[in-house]
Formats: C-alpha cells, structure tokens, sequence
C-alpha cells in the first residue's frame, strides 16, 4: 500500500492529457469550489438574514409612513408598531405558543414538523407548503381594529416573492400592498416592487358584496374596484402576484382568521 | 525590478483593459452612476481578478489542456460567489445596487482573460502583478467616470454636495442623461479619444481598407 503522500506525487506526475488527470484535475477543482462556496454562504447567511430582516422592518415602516393618517392613529392610540400575533390557520384563532417575537416563518415554512402540504387544487401561489402558523400584525385602538397587514407569498415568473398586504379594517379594502422580496427578471417582473405599480393596489376591494375573492390583475386597461393593471412584459409575474393575494385571503390561507375576525372582532 | 513593476504599471493605462483592449464595458456602463458602487465593483474586480489568477497560476503545470477553459472559470465563478455572499452580508445596500453585476464578473472577459493569457503560462509573482494592474487599470476607468457621471448627474459625490442643485436654491441643472446607460459610452468614448490623442501607438490600423482598384471605379 503506498502512501497518501506518494499517490499524490504520482498523481501529479502523470501527463495532463492522461484521462485520470484530466478527471481527477475536474473532480478535485469541483469539490474544492463546492466546499468553498458552501462554507462562505453557511458562515455568511445569518449576518445577511440580518439585512434582510432589517430591511423588512424598515419597509413595514415606510409602509406604515404611506398610509394616510396612519401616524396620527398610531400616536393617538399611543402605539409606535404595530402588535405582532400567531394564527393558526387552519381555525384562524390566535395562539399564545409560541413567542411572535421570536417566531420564524420561514423556519417553520420549510420544517415538515410545523407545515402542511398544500393540496395541489388548492395551491394557487404554487408554494407546495405553507407553515401551521402564520404571524399578522395588527393595529387597533379600544379593542376596534383599524389595520390587519399579512404576510403573504408565491410563485412569481422565476423566483417567490414575499409581500405584505395592509387590509383596513372592513378587512376587503387594501391599505397597501407591499413587496418586500423578489428576485424576478430584472426591468421587467422585479418592477413588481416599484412604488409606482404597488401603489395601484391601494383602495382596491378583494372581495365582492358576496364575499367572493375578486380581486385580479388585467391586462390593458383596469376597471372598477376589483382590477389592477398588469405590469407590462411581465404578465406572469403580475398573475403570481394576484394568486397570491387570492390564495392567502382564501380558505387555505388567512380565509378562517379573515372571517373569525369579522364575527367576533378581536 | 523595473522589469517586475511593468507587469503592475503597463495595464493603467498604456495597456489599459477597458480603454484599449475594450474589455469590460458592460459592467463599466452599468455600475458607473455613483462613484460608491464603482468604487465597490472596482474593489470586488480586483480581488477576484488578483485571487483567481493567483490560484490558476499555482495551478498551471496541471491543468489539463482539454479542460482549462473549465477549470478556469470554476475558479473564477467560486469566487465570484464568494465575494457576492461577502457583500450581501457586510455592505449590503451597495450590493442591492450592483444587483447582477457582481455575479456577472464570472463574464468579464477580463478575468477570464487575464487567467487564460497571463497567470497559465507566468509563475505566481508576476500573476499577481499583472492581476493586481490589470485590476487598477479597470478601477481606474470605473472611477473616473463614476465621478462624472455622479457630479455631472446629481451634483455631489459620495453623498456631499459639490454644485447645489436648482431645487435646491443653486444654479446647477443635474443632467439626467448621466444616469443612463448612453452617457456611459459618451464618457468612456471621450476617454479612448483623449488617451489616444495623446498616445498615437494605441490608434487601431483599420482592419478593411479599399484596394486601389476598388477606389478606382
């Protein structure tokens, strides 16, 4: 048996237009490149959740700035954020357990233990699996609700987008609609997060006088209260997006939550 | 010694990537509005420029001819992967800017051509070197004409303000034109102009010419 040391020599001796060195050379650069790159995203990933995380914050603040006397409500109700609260989606009832400061939908979106398949009729934001729990944040004042923001997400044309919509309290007019991650093709779908087109969402109503969710993106011209303009070029994207809304305010998603919070108020 | 600094200082500008061997442009046009992200473009192409001809030149006895190209640009496409992960997490806001155009290093024909040209045939020492210049000389254009573009475009740079805009009560007008793709090409094209004004050896020898007969008829 020879030594490592010396198969490594001989390795190295042999001609570079030798089959093994020409394997050995492509198999020794791939694992060496994959083991670089793996440590550096794993060492890496918390300090950038951190960004991400922080940049969510501020745009849960900026949104909160676009909302019209939201300030002056908030000031009034003597607030500065909004209250954070776990839903189980399934009934739509709050939960105590556990901690809404420390829960992580994320974590618990990709963790088989705290998820559900969705079932593929079901599945209009193409998300295959979404968690038990889900965080909303809430603004009231005297026990009244004035705002409700979800968190929502989906499948856009190449990647899932994340978002928050800002219901008012009638719970079907949109306060704002918030897209707070994408990585769509950039000039077209990643104007999904434009002011310009995110701001077309507010005052539209999702639900019809029968409760139907209607609310839809079109293409051309929008009408009525239900209509949003597609982005030009990215008809795929603006669709993810609508589904999404349709999906999460639906029976699958935030429906029960929606409709307990109608009957029974907080 | 003289001979080792010309790998370091040929490529500033007598060999100059952008402005002669024309190399690099996309990303000199696209990361150029501010003069911050060309700085941090500058910096993450030079050391993936310096780390990649580095390595490729410590490999180069056993890269096997039929697989070099391969080889190279795995070496070049991890570290442009990890010098994107590095400034997503500690200069993330200029790495929302730069968006694809740090990964799109992987494509800079600079890297790639430094690698091939340079570090597969010259030992470790004079790679560095001429990564290290090459890597300058590209710097140098991306900084030159992110401060014009950021000046002439918003009228300060690097967040102070040098000509107080009219909506702000100065007198300067900015000229939006800067922070599009066009002006790009004019400022680089000014360059390749006034750096060949000067240097005549740089001017191209047209690659066509018409024969005497065909100017004839």
């Amino acid at each position: 048996m020879r030594s490592p040391v010396s198969l490594w020599r001989g390795f190295l001796a042999r001609p570079n237009d030798d089959r093994v060195k020409i394997f050995g050379v492509a198999f020794l650069t791939a694992v060496f490149s994959a083991v670089v790159v793996t440590v550096a995203s794993v060492t890496l990933e918390p300090l950038q959740d951190a960004h991400l995380e922080a940049e969510r914050a501020a745009r849960m603040e900026q949104m909160l700035d676009t909302l019209p006397g939201m300030r002056d409500i908030m000031a009034e109700a003597g607030v500065d954020a909004l209250t954070t609260r776990l839903v189980d989606l399934e009934t739509g009832a709050f939960v105590e357990e556990p901690d809404p400061e420390t829960y992580d939908l994320r974590e618990a979106e990709n963790d088989p233990e705290r998820s559900v398949e969705i079932q593929p009729e079901a599945d209009l934001a193409r998300l295959g699996r979404r968690a038990r729990i889900a965080p909303v944040y809430l603004l009231e004042r005297d026990g009244d609700i004035l705002l409700v923001v979800l968190p929502v997400s989906g499948k856009g044309y190449q990647s899932t987008l994340r978002a928050t919509l800002a219901l008012h309290a009638d719970l079907t007019t949109i306060a704002a609609l918030t897209i707070t991650e994408q990585a769509e093709t950039p000039g077209l779908g990643a104007r999904a997060e434009t002011p310009q087109w995110q701001d077309l969402w507010a005052g539209k109503e999702v639900t019809d006088e029968t409760g139907q969710i209607v609310i839809d993106v079109v293409r051309g011209q929008a009408k009525g209260p239900h209509e949003v303009d597609a982005i030009s070029g990215a008809t795929i994207t603006s669709n993810g997006v609508a589904n999404m809304l349709r999906y999460w305010l639906g029976d699958d998603g935030f429906g029960p939550f929606l409709d307990r919070l109608r009957e029974e108020g907080m | 010694m003289n001979a080792t600094l010309r790998y370091l200082t040929e490529p500033l500008i007598a060999n100059n990537p952008v402005t002669l061997q024309i190399l690099g442009i996309c990303s000199a046009l696209a990361v150029t509005t501010t003069l911050q992200t060309a700085l941090v473009m500058s910096g993450a192409l030079t050391a993936v420029l310096v780390l990649s001809s580095a390595t490729i030149s410590l490999m180069r006895n056993h890269i096997p001819n039929a697989i070099r190209l391969i080889v190279q640009i795995v070496v070049i496409a991890t570290l442009v992967v990890v010098a994107d992960e590095l400034l997503q997490a500690f200069a993330f806001e200029v790495s929302r800017q730069l968006s694809i155009f740090v990964g799109l290093i992987v494509t800079n024909c600079l890297v790639l051509g430094r690698a091939e040209a340079f570090a597969t045939r010259n030992p470790i020492g004079p790679s560095v070197l001429d990564a290290l210049g090459n890597g300058l000389g590209y710097s140098l254009v991306l900084i030159i004409v992110g401060t014009i573009r950021e000046v002439l475009g918003t009228g300060s740079l690097l967040g102070y303000t040098l000509l107080l805009p009219q909506a702000e009560g100065g007198w300067f007008e900015p000229l939006s034109l800067m922070q599009l793709a066009p002006s790009g090409f004019f400022i680089i094209a000014l360059l390749i102009w006034a750096i060949r004004s000067v240097r005549v050896e740089q001017i191209e020898k047209p690659q066509h010419q018409l024969s005497r007969s065909e100017v004839e008829q």
